[in-house]
């Protein structure tokens, strides 16, 4: 497979890519989703993890920014929920998190986050990670295709 | 054979003897004769037996009478005066305070009778040394015992000992008021139930936890580390969290012997511990917030770099960094104000009552400086935490510097709270221009303490801070005088009151316990005086429990290996839930009013049966206090399935002639003197004391063991009788 490389990919490459922004600071919020939007994704927003699971469900995006402390369901809850559903099971998770401790990091991985990033963050890099991590994915679902068009595909897709 | 017939043959056989002799020497005599010689003599004496036999029958019998007398008086003196003396001698022998020998008759005998009597004192002598000098040296044994005993009842910590068994063999005052806050039971028992000689441990503390530090010690013993302890922390029913040291006790000095027993350190770290969490959490709560606000305030800016920004979106990222620096620093306000009133400093202080110290500063103050002290000013009820000996200096220090500088500087001391904490001033008056820049206030609290008799390196503002305080100036507004006013933490209030010791100091150890294994044999085979006995008396609404009389107060007190623990005992009184009859408030004196809001009887059962756990209960006339516990057995859930003595019964047994054997009449009769009487307390421990009286008494009669106790007891006259 071939990650897409280079800091600039085009608008194209993501456009009307699905991606949900779950967390309950409006003030995190409003950056993320308009950077989000300004690089061309398709962005839903939810403010807690109930929400945030049903979201996911409903518009199956392909890529989720999880806040891990949430009122009611945090995080962790979700990231294990989307992952226990086959239907929604493939969702990319970047678990956004203000817990510093190794513990809480060894639990965001456990739980299945594709990605572990703690606040404060660069929203530059932010960007840069999910498109990297978009660009595998889709790479790896052309695979999946190809191999059940060959009648051998795994069940599962890799994340 | 018996000893008439035996003294009828000394005084006969002499004579029997005498008439054989002269019967045989006759015979002989007329064997020796020939024929006609025989004729001769028989005709010759034939007459004379009709008219001279019975003066030689007589002359005979005269003889054998004074033979017989003198044979009974040498029996006298060589037979039974001997066996007297050989009597008496064995009577010395077993018991050396016997009385003397009297003095025997026959010179022989005398001497042999002084002689024993002189071996006799003799060993008298040496047994009453020997006696003096044991009791000498226990005097020595028990005056270190108490001097232990004393420095335990002064430890800040709680300390209780422990035997293999895990049963409790001393505590401390500590220790006791420790188990008071851990205890379920209804305020009158308070712990008494939990802590006590002779009791479990494992009521409080689980024996698993306690098993498993044991091995580990063992375990660390048996690899040569002589100074192997444990440590670990239970929670309690109330939730308090105790931590426990636990050390071996070694039989021998060198730390090689075999462990006799366990050392507890019982701390409770409930509150250090629940402080420690808050503060744990607060730092978590404030990096995760603090991390939060941060990664929006980033984003935020990060938004702010794009160039080509529409002015509404260039205001919305500008807002919200503005809002989260506010959200910041309120928080920051948040946890400096919390942080602060949670801060405690590191120094350890004692709680004192601010006017002692206040009066103690005024007196030091007067004693170094000459001026008197106005206190009048000094909140008599506020507590304060503090250093007392550095902040006296302190105040000393500061005093002195003023009455070198002022004319008159008028002192006064003044405490009064002030929020969660308290002022303590140190007020003068300056004399006009004293309270000028001539004042070097500043270098007085920076400057160590240099007083003539106790120099310190200590500066003022040292002690303060050692108190997590404050200290500052302040002036009058209408500049008539100042005062330095230290801030100062007031004490919590929580700490438990540790009971002075009353008139006799409480037994709280006893080491026979060490080597006791009561437990090991069936209950009925105990030595009385080493069981351990629960000593209870109720006082009760009426004389008839089925007929819907009620328990009003439950006393009792304990007796662990023959001692009276009068200072564990059990105190409640029970609301009836029902009325008072008048009669019984007569007696009892306990009136209604007494007895409202009190626990009711299934409450105060529960804390009873622990209270008497593992114990045989005793009691006088005790199946009538039985009949009331037994019938509330199903509504409070416990049983006494305990064996039970009545000094009753056993009193009938040691005195069988005596018609009353009632309470006042046996303490009499035994010497007791009884306070308290008709309060079910007192009556308790009457009945200890008479119970303790009893039982050498019992031991004479044979009566030494449980069983023998409880059967004798059940074959009493007074058993028989029905209550």
């Amino acid at each position: 497979m071939t990650p897409q490389s280079g800091p600039a990919p085009t608008i194209g490459a993501v456009a009307c890519t699905k991606v949900l922004i779950a967390d309950d600071e409006p003030n995190i919020v409003v950056s993320l989703e308009f950077m989000m939007k300004r690089e061309g994704f398709d962005v839903l927003v939810a403010r807690d993890g109930r929400q945030a699971l049903d979201t996911i469900r409903r518009e199956h995006p392909r890529l989720v920014l999880l806040d891990a402390t949430m009122p009611g369901m945090s995080g962790f809850d979700v990231c294990e929920a989307v992952r226990a559903d086959a239907d929604v099971r493939s969702t990319c998770i970047v678990m956004l998190t203000a817990k510093g401790r190794e513990t809480d990091m060894a639990r965001g991985v456990g739980a299945g986050a594709d990605a572990y990033v703690t606040k404060p963050f660069s929203t530059r890099d932010l960007v840069q990670q999910v498109k990297d991590m978009l660009a595998r994915d889709s790479a790896a679902r052309a695979v999946a295709a190809s191999n059940a068009a060959a009648g051998e595909m795994p069940k599962d897709l890799p994340a | 054979m018996s000893f008439d017939r035996r003294l009828a043959l000394i005084v006969l056989a002499p004579g029997a003897l005498l008439g054989l002799w002269l019967l045989g020497g006759a015979g002989l005599l007329y064997a020796a004769l020939g024929p006609a010689d025989r004729a001769a003599v028989t005709d010759t004496l034939a007459p004379l037996i009709d008219s001279h036999g019975m003066l030689v029958v007589l002359w005979w019998f005269l003889a054998a009478l004074g033979a017989g007398v003198v044979a009974l008086r040498l029996h006298a003196i060589y037979g039974e005066a001997p066996a007297r003396l050989a009597d008496a001698t064995r009577v010395l022998a077993g018991d050396a305070a016997a009385p003397p020998l009297p003095p025997q008759s026959g010179t022989g005998m005398r001497a042999l009778g002084e002689a024993i009597n002189a071996l006799a004192g003799q060993r008298r002598a040496l047994q009453d040394d020997m006696a003096r000098l044991i009791a000498e040296a226990s005097r020595d044994v028990a005056l270190q015992r108490d001097q232990l005993a004393a420095l335990m009842a002064e430890l800040e910590q709680s300390v209780v000992v422990l035997n293999l068994e895990g049963r409790i063999l001393l505590y401390n005052a500590r220790a006791r008021a420790l188990f008071r806050t851990l205890s379920q039971a209804p305020g009158g028992v308070a712990g008494a139930e939990l802590i006590g000689l002779g009791r479990s441990i494992h009521a409080v503390i689980d024996r698993a936890l306690i098993d498993h530090a044991r091995e580990g010690i063992a375990r660390r013993i048996a690899r040569g580390d002589a100074r192997a302890s444990a440590r670990f922390v239970t929670t309690t029913p109330l939730g308090h969290l105790i931590q426990v040291s636990l050390a071996p006790v070694r039989a021998a000095a060198d730390d090689k012997g075999d462990v006799t027993g366990f050392v507890l350190l019982l701390d409770d770290i409930t509150d250090e511990y629940e402080a420690r969490s808050r503060q744990d959490r607060r730092w978590l709560d404030l990096s995760e917030a603090s991390r939060a606000s941060f990664a929006s305030m980033q984003a935020a800016l990060d938004m702010l770099d794009y160039p080509d920004l529409e002015p509404a979106d260039r205001e919305r990222f500008q807002a919200v960094v503005r809002d989260e620096v506010g959200v910041m620093s309120q928080r920051l306000t948040t946890l400096a104000a919390d942080a602060s009133h949670d801060m405690k400093t590191r120094w350890p202080l004692q709680d004192m009552l601010g006017a002692d110290l206040a009066a103690a500063a005024a007196q030091r103050i007067t004693a170094e400086t000459g001026q008197a002290v106005d206190t009048a000013g000094v909140d008599a009820d506020l507590w304060l935490s503090v250093d007392s000996f550095a902040l006296i200096q302190a105040l000393a220090f500061l005093a002195a510097r003023l009455s070198e500088t002022l004319k008159a500087p008028n002192l006064a001391l003044r405490l009064a709270p002030a929020g969660g904490r308290a002022h303590l001033d140190l007020a003068f008056q300056g004399a006009g221009a004293g309270l000028g820049p001539g004042l070097d206030l500043a270098g007085w609290q920076t400057r160590p303490m240099q007083t003539e008799d106790a120099p310190s390196p200590l500066t003022v503002r040292d002690v303060v801070e050692r108190h997590g305080g404050e200290l500052w100036l302040e002036h009058a507004r209408d500049g008539s005088g100042a005062l330095f006013r230290f801030l100062l933490p007031v004490a919590a209030g929580t700490v438990a009151p540790v009971p002075a010791p009353g008139d006799s100091r409480p037994a709280y150890y006893d080491f026979d316990l060490f080597a006791a294994s009561a437990q090991s044999r069936e209950s009925d085979d105990r030595p009385l005086g080493e069981i351990a006995y629960t000593v209870f008396d109720t006082e009760t609404t009426g004389l008839d429990p089925a007929g819907g009389d009620e328990i009003l107060q439950i006393g009792a007190t304990r007796i662990v290996n023959g001692r009276l623990l009068a200072s564990e005992c059990f105190d409640q009184l029970v609301d009836p839930k029902r009325s008072i009859p008048e009669a019984g408030i007569a007696v009892h004196g306990i009136r209604p009013e007494m007895v409202r809001g009190k626990p009711t009887l299934p409450q105060v059962l529960p804390a009873f049966h622990a209270f008497a756990a593992d114990t045989v209960l005793v009691g006088h006339n005790v199946a009538f206090d039985m009949r009331f516990l037994t019938l509330k057995e199903n509504a409070s859930g416990v049983r006494f399935d305990q064996p039970v003595l009545d000094t009753l019964l056993l009193a009938a047994i040691v005195h069988p002639g005596e018609d009353s054997h009632g309470l006042e009449a046996m303490a009499a009769r035994l010497g007791i003197a009884v306070s308290g009487r008709h309060t079910a307390l007192g009556d308790a421990l009457a009945t200890a004391e008479i119970f303790l009286k009893l039982l050498p008494l019992l031991r004479q009669r044979g009566i030494v063991t449980l069983g023998q106790a409880r059967a004798a007891a059940q074959t009493s006259y007074y058993a028989r009788l029905r209550y």
